[in-house]
């Protein structure tokens, strides 16, 4: 963010606007529910654990969602789930950000079909703000997921609505394609 | 391919398995199918659906047959011949070291087949989850309600002809 590195040294005295410090304060405290509903849960608990260390980014599980900012959705939602999922999120007290993530909790993937049991997409019943790709997505992938959450925070201002702070992340979104290009002619030439 | 498996000797399994049926068989006669002496899974029917847990309780408790451990118990759906029906797989672990699969069958519209969940306790929730997947009833089950589904789910999932709900709970269910 840079508040941290800006050196301020000599009158402790620094001059910002509301919104920025306090999602500054939001989204470096990120507190994700502590539930897993499928394999992705055991990525998402990789994720939290000391390898990938979602801690230092001030991500820690809660175990209660009436402590909780953000509902990571990691698995499959099946219809009995469907519920349980609804009364959790409904638990959570606002503002709330919801993550799904993989296929399953997306878009119902291999279940897609003939799974009569699985819920086709957790956006049918709960608004999602992050969908990460993936079955399972790597941690990698789940933590730039989480990142593309503190850059929602980050747009929110006072008096703005959800729905615009989304849009105005999808107007700051970068072609991942150039990117990747660029990554592998570096790759190429070294 | 059908030639060389005939041609090969039966394996000791389906010896064992074959020595098996018949005390079955000499003790329930007609109740009992022939042994389809195939080398994955040699089986049997019972063709009188009633007294299957008559014959349950004889294969767990005869001296000569100790078929003590229920290692499965499946749901099948027959359409074409309008059944449906179990595959119990059962072995006597530890005694005679036989195996054997038992298939039990009923009417495909409130068949009822008797249960053996007292015989074996393995039995209980496998027969809950055929009657949950399948829809046969088990006679004398003390706990016949659905295992995995919710309880007000429509329809068994894994017959044949099934159709998937619209909606469960205001929630759209197909894709």
């Amino acid at each position: 963010m840079g508040l941290l590195d800006a050196n301020i040294s000599k009158h402790n005295v620094l001059v910002t606007s509301v919104d920025n410090v306090m999602n500054w304060a939001r989204l470096s405290s990120l507190w994700p529910m502590g539930f897993g509903l499928a394999c992705c849960a055991i990525e998402m608990m990789a994720t939290n654990a000391s390898n990938y260390d979602l801690e230092r980014f001030g991500i820690f599980p809660r175990s209660s969602p009436r402590q909780s900012d953000l509902m990571i959705v990691a698995g499959t939602v099946t219809m009995k789930m469907a519920e349980r999922v609804i009364r959790l999120y409904e638990q959570m007290p606002e503002p709330r950000y919801v993550l799904s993530m993989g296929s399953c909790s997306n878009c119902g993937g291999p279940y897609w079909k003939h799974g009569y049991h699985v819920l086709k997409g957790v956006d049918r019943i709960i608004p999602v703000d992050v969908y990460v790709p993936g079955c399972p997505p790597r941690p990698e992938a789940l933590i730039g997921g989480l990142m593309k959450v503190q850059e929602l925070i980050r747009m929110e201002q006072i008096g703005i609505s959800r729905a615009e702070a989304l849009k105005k992340l999808e107007e700051k979104s970068v072609d991942p394609s150039q990117l990747i290009q660029q990554a592998r002619k570096g790759a190429m030439a070294s | 391919m059908e030639d060389t498996q005939e041609n090969k000797p039966q394996s000791a399994e389906v010896i064992a398995a074959k020595a098996a049926w018949q005390i079955i068989r000499e003790k329930f006669g007609d109740a009992v199918s022939e042994l389809d002496e195939n080398a994955f899974m040699p089986f049997f029917e019972v063709l009188k659906t009633e007294r299957w847990r008559e014959i349950a309780l004889f294969m767990r408790d005869d001296a000569r047959l100790r078929f003590n451990y229920m290692a499965c118990l499946s749901g099948v759906d027959y359409p074409e011949e309008e059944k449906l029906g179990i595959v119990c797989n059962l072995e006597s672990l530890g005694e005679h070291g036989h195996k054997i699969a038992v298939k039990v069958k009923c009417c495909r519209d409130k068949g009822i087949i008797p249960s053996v969940m007292k015989v074996w306790k393995t039995a209980d929730w496998h027969e809950r989850e055929a009657f949950d997947m399948y829809g046969m009833r088990f006679g004398g089950h003390d706990d016949l309600r659905r295992i995995l589904c919710p309880e007000d789910w429509e329809g068994y999932p894994l017959r044949k002809d099934y159709q998937v709900q619209e909606t469960y709970h205001g929630i759209k269910v197909p894709d």
